[in-house]
C-alpha cells in the first residue's frame, strides 16, 4: 500500500466516510479524523479510514485500555481518558478539539486489550488472527494504530466478514463488546444504535436511556470530551469556573450542542466528579446533581415539565444557581419582594466585566416591564444571563421561556417565598438598617436620573420612585418583626402618605424657601442646618437600635410635620448643651421638653431638608419618641442589644455616606434655587414690559 | 411605511437615525436635518402657551415632491423626524401620531435601561425591531 495515495485516501475516506456514514459527525470530530487518519498512515503501514464515530469510539476503548498503565501520555489522549476514566479523576486538560490520536509512546495494557478483545465475543482463534494482523505481535505492543486496526478487524469479525486487513478498508460498523464490570466500561460498548442495534447487554437504566437517545457521532463526541466547550464558543477551562457557572456550564454544554440526552448527562457527571477535587465546598453538589441527573435520566425524554432538575437547557436556572442569585440580591436589597433599581444593579453587574452595550442588552432582555428596576425574577434572569454570556453563550435573541419572570416566580419564589420571609424576618434589624440606605440610595438615584432627563420625565420617575417606596414601605412593615401594635401602626401611616409627600417635594421646598426662617438657633459645629440634624443621629443612634430594631420605615413629611417640628425644635436644642448626653437621658428629657416647648420656632428648617437626613432624622426620633413608650418592653430583649451595635456601625456608616451625598445635593440645592430666583424675577420683568407693550398694539 | 425615521437629541445631533432604502441615505439624512429648523420655528411658535399644554406631535412639517416630514418632540426636546413617502396616500394623520407613540415609547424604554447613558447613540435591539416593524418594506 503506497503512502501517498494512501494518506489522500485515507483523508477522503474518513470524509467520504464521514459523508456516508448514517451518523452524522461535528466539524471537529471531522477534523481530527482526518487528522488521525493523516497520522495514522504515518505511523503504521496499513491505512486506517475511519469514520469520525469509529475513531472517537477507538479513541475511547484506547484510552481506557491505556488508562491503567497510567502514563503520563495518558494524559495526552486528553479528554477521552479524561472522559472516561472513573477511576482516575485526573485534573481535566483543557481540550480545544475532538480526542486526538495518542502519541505512539502510549501503549494499551495487555491486560485490558485482552479482555476487551474477549468481550467482543470473537472466537479466541480469531482473536489470535487479529492480534497477528493488526501488527501487535510483530512489534510486541498495541499502540494505538494496532489498537485501532485491531478495533476494525473486530468490526468487520462481527459483521461476518474475514478477518484480513482489505475487510478493514471498507464500511464497518462499530464493534461491539460484551458487559464489562465497570460501569464506565459500559459506556463505550454500543454506539451500535448506529444501525438501530439494539444494546444486547444489560445495561445500567441511563446507559439504556442515554444509548437510546443517543444520535451517534454527536453523542460520542459530547461523552468524549465533555470538559470541551462548544465549539463554537471559547474554550474556557473548567478549574476556572465559578462555583456556580461551573455546574451550570456543563449543563449548557450539550445543550450548546443542541440536543436534550443522557450521554451529556453522564459526561456532567464525569466533569461533576472531576470537579470534586477542584471546587472545594462544592463536593455536595456533583452528588446532589447526579441524583437528579439519575432521576430526570430515568424519565424518557420528555419535555421539561415534570422534573425541576432538567439541567440540558442553559437557560434554566438550577438549585444552586438560584440560591446563588437570591442571595445575591438580597446582599443589594435585603428585601426579597421589592426592586433593585437601575443604578443599583448597573454598578453590580458592572462588576461582572461584560461590555457596557451587553450589559444593556442583557438589561433589555430581562427587565421585563421596562420601569427601570429589577425585580427578584428579573434579577435571577439578568444574572443567569450574565453566566451564559461569560461562559461564551451567545445571547438569545429573545429571553427565553424559562427566563421570563412569570416563569420564574412561580417555579422558585414559591418554595423560597416562606425561607424569604423568614429570613427577612430574623434579618429584620439589618433590614431596617440597609433599607433606609437602600431608599436612600434609589432617592439619589432617581434625583440623578431626574436632573438628567427632562422634567416631564422627571415627574414620571418621581412617581415611579413614589410607587416603588410606597411598595417598599409595604413590604417594610410586613417585614417588620414583633413589635407591638403601635409602632407598625405608626409605620404604615407614615408609610402611605409618603408617596404623596414625594410628588409634592419640590413645591413643598421651594415654598419653604421662600418663606426664609427667621434667625436660626444658634449651632455649635456648622452653619448647615442638615448638618446638625445630622448630628442629632448620632445622639439617638444608640436608641434606634435599642428601642426598635425592626422599626425604621421611611417617614413621610407632611403628616407629622408639626410633630417634626416639635421634635426637631427638641433634638437641636437638646443637641446643642449636650451632645454627649447618654441616649436614654435625652429620651426621657425629651419627652418631657417636648411637651413644654412652644412653637417659637418655624417649622421649616427640617421640612426644608432633603429626605434623605429627614428618614434618618425621623427614623432615630421615632424610635426615640416609641422608645420612651416601649423601653421598658424593649430592654427585655437580650438578642436586641446584642444587635444594636452591629446596628450602631451599620447606621453610622449610613449616616457617614449619606451625609456627604447630603452635603453635595445640597449644595446643588442651593445653587438651582438661586437660579430659579432669577429666573423668576427675569419672567416678573419681561412680563412687565410685555404688558407695557401691549396696549400699543391693541390701539 | 415611513421611509426615513431619526431621533434628534436636544442638542441637535442625532441619536437615531435610519432609512430605506440604503441608497438615498444620504438624502434623507439632509432632509432630516433641514427639519430641524422646522422643528424649531413650530416649538418656538407654540411657546407663548405653557410647556403643558404644548402638543407633542407637530405634525406635517413640510411636504416635497417625493414625500412628507413629520415631526414629534418629547417634553426633554427629543425630537422624532419620520420622513413618509409621498406615495404612500393612504397614511392618516392618526396612523402617524399612533407610530409616533410607538417611538416614543419605545425610546422611554430604552431610557430605562441603566446601561444607556442619556445622550449616546441607540443601539437598543427592541428599539432597532420596533422601527423596523415601521418602516416600510422594500422588495
Amino acid at each position: 500500500m503506497e503512502q501517498g495515495p494512501a494518506a489522500a485516501a485515507g483523508t477522503a475516506g474518513a470524509v467520504g466516510a464521514a459523508a456516508s456514514a448514517s451518523a452524522p459527525a461535528a466539524a471537529a470530530a471531522a477534523a481530527a479524523g482526518s487528522s488521525l487518519s493523516g497520522a495514522s498512515a504515518g505511523y503504521c503501514p496499513v491505512p486506517l479510514p475511519l469514520s469520525d464515530s469509529e475513531q472517537q469510539c477507538y479513541s475511547e476503548l484506547f484510552a481506557r485500555c491505556c488508562c491503567a498503565s497510567a502514563t503520563s501520555s495518558s494524559s495526552s489522549s486528553s479528554s477521552s481518558s479524561s472522559s472516561s476514566s472513573f477511576v482516575h479523576p485526573q485534573p481535566p486538560s483543557e481540550v480545544g478539539r475532538g480526542a486526538p490520536i495518542p502519541g505512539p509512546a502510549v501503549t494499551a495494557g495487555a491486560s485490558q486489550v485482552g479482555d476487551l478483545f474477549r468481550a467482543s465475543q470473537l472466537p479466541a482463534e480469531t482473536l489470535h488472527q487479529i492480534t497477528e494482523l493488526c501488527g501487535a505481535k510483530r512489534v510486541g505492543y498495541f499502540g494505538p494504530t494496532q489498537f485501532y486496526v485491531a478495533l476494525k478487524l473486530i468490526a468487520a469479525a462481527q459483521s461476518g466478514l474475514p478477518v484480513r486487513i482489505e475487510s478493514i478498508k471498507c464500511e464497518l460498523p462499530l464493534p461491539r463488546f460484551m458487559a464489562l464490570k465497570n460501569d464506565s466500561e459500559i459506556r463505550y460498548s454500543n454506539p451500535a444504535d448506529l444501525h438501530g442495534l439494539k444494546c444486547q447487554i444489560p445495561y445500567v437504566t441511563m446507559e439504556k436511556n442515554s444509548f437510546k437517545r443517543m444520535d451517534d457521532g454527536e453523542k460520542q463526541q459530547e461523552t468524549m470530551s465533555p470538559t470541551m466547550s462548544p465549539i463554537s464558543s471559547p474554550p474556557s477551562s473548567p478549574s476556572n469556573y465559578q462555583r456556580v457557572p461551573l455546574t451550570y456550564g456543563y449543563g449548557k454544554l450539550r445543550s450548546g450542542m443542541d440536543q436534550m440526552h443522557a450521554a451529556p448527562y453522564e459526561a456532567r457527571q464525569v466533569a461533576l466528579q472531576q470537579e470534586g477535587p477542584t471546587a472545594g465546598s462544592h463536593g455536595s453538589k456533583p452528588p446532589r446533581l447526579q441524583a437528579s441527573l439519575i432521576r430526570s435520566l430515568s424519565v424518557e425524554r420528555e419535555p421539561q415539565e415534570s422534573n425541576n432538575n432538567y439541567p440540558d437547557d442553559p437557560w434554566r436556572i438550577t438549585e444552586e444557581q438560584r440560591e446563588y442569585y437570591i442571595n445575591q440580591f438580597k446582599s443589594l436589597q435585603p428585601d426579597l419582594s421589592s426592586f433593585i433599581s437601575g443604578s443599583l444593579a448597573k454598578n453590580f453587574f458592572t462588576k461582572s466585566k461584560l461590555t457596557i452595550p451587553e450589559l444593556s442588552y442583557i438589561w433589555e432582555l430581562s427587565d421585563v416591564d421596562c420601569d427601570g428596576a429589577l425585580t427578584l425574577p428579573e434579577f435571577c434572569a439578568a444574572f443567569h444571563l450574565i453566566v451564559a454570556r461569560k461562559n461564551g453563550y451567545p445571547l438569545p435573541e429573545s429571553l427565553p421561556q424559562t427566563l421570563q419572570p412569570d416563569y420564574l416566580q412561580t417555579a422558585f419564589l414559591k418554595p423560597k417565598r416562606d425561607c424569604a420571609l423568614f429570613d427577612s424576618y430574623s434579618e429584620s434589624s439589618m433590614t431596617v438598617n440597609q433599607q433606609p440606605r437602600d431608599l436612600n440610595r434609589i432617592e439619589t438615584s432617581m434625583k440623578e436620573k431626574a436632573e438628567l432627563t427632562a422634567p416631564a420625565q422627571e415627574a414620571n420617575i418621581d412617581d415611579k420612585q413614589a410607587l416603588k417606596i410606597s411598595s417598599v414601605d409595604e413590604a417594610m412593615p410586613k417585614d417588620l418583626s414583633v413589635d407591638p401594635a403601635t409602632p407598625k401602626d405608626l409605620n404604615t401611616l407614615r408609610a402611605r402618605p409618603r408617596s404623596r409627600s414625594y410628588s409634592n417635594t419640590s413645591l413643598e421646598e421651594a415654598m419653604k424657601r421662600v418663606e426664609e426662617p427667621p434667625t436660626p438657633p444658634p449651632r455649635p459645629q456648622k452653619s448647615h442646618s442638615r448638618a446638625s440634624s445630622l448630628d442629632l443621629n448620632k445622639v439617638f443612634q444608640a436608641n434606634a437600635p435599642a428601642a426598635k430594631p425592626g422599626l425604621l420605615p421611611p417617614p413621610p413629611a407632611l403628616p407629622p410635620r408639626p410633630f417634626v417640628s416639635q421634635t426637631e425644635q427638641v433634638s437641636e436644642i437638646e443637641l446643642h448643651p449636650q451632645l454627649t448626653r447618654t441616649p436614654s437621658q435625652t429620651e426621657e428629657s425629651g419627652s418631657p421638653v417636648k411637651k413644654d416647648l412652644p412653637h417659637t420656632q418655624p417649622p421649616s428648617k427640617p421640612i426644608r431638608r432633603k429626605f434623605r437626613p429627614e428618614n434618618q432624622v425621623m427614623e432615630n426620633q421615632e424610635p426615640s419618641v416609641s422608645g420612651t413608650s416601649s423601653v421598658p418592653t424593649s430592654k427585655p430583649h437580650a438578642p436586641v442589644q446584642k444587635q444594636s451595635s452591629k446596628q450602631k456601625k451599620a447606621i453610622q456608616t449610613a449616616i457617614r455616606k449619606n451625609k456627604e451625598a447630603n452635603a453635595v445635593l445640597a449644595r446643588l440645592n442651593s445653587e438651582l434655587q438661586q437660579q430659579l430666583k432669577e429666573v423668576h424675577q427675569e419672567r416678573i420683568a419681561l412680563e412687565n414690559q410685555l404688558e407695557q407693550l401691549r396696549p400699543v398694539t391693541v390701539l | 411605511m415611513a421611509v426615513c425615521i431619526a431621533v434628534i437629541a436636544k442638542e441637535n445631533y442625532p441619536l437615531y437615525i435610519r432609512s430605506i432604502p440604503a441608497e438615498h441615505e444620504l438624502k434623507f439624512h439632509y432632509t432630516v436635518h433641514t427639519s430641524l429648523d422646522v422643528v424649531d420655528e413650530k416649538v418656538s411658535a407654540m411657546g407663548k402657551a405653557l410647556v403643558d399644554q404644548r402638543e407633542l406631535y407637530l405634525g406635517l412639517l413640510y411636504p416635497t415632491e417625493d414625500y412628507k416630514v413629520y415631526g414629534y418632540v418629547t417634553n426633554s426636546k427629543v425630537k422624532f423626524v419620520m420622513v413618509v413617502d409621498s406615495s404612500n396616500t393612504a397614511l392618516r394623520d392618526n396612523e402617524i401620531r399612533s407610530m409616533f407613540r410607538k417611538l416614543h415609547n419605545s425610546y422611554t424604554d430604552v431610557m430605562c435601561n441603566p446601561f444607556y447613558n442619556p445622550g449616546d447613540r441607540i443601539h437598543s435591539r427592541a428599539f432597532d425591531n420596533m422601527v423596523t416593524s415601521m418602516m416600510v418594506q422594500v422588495c
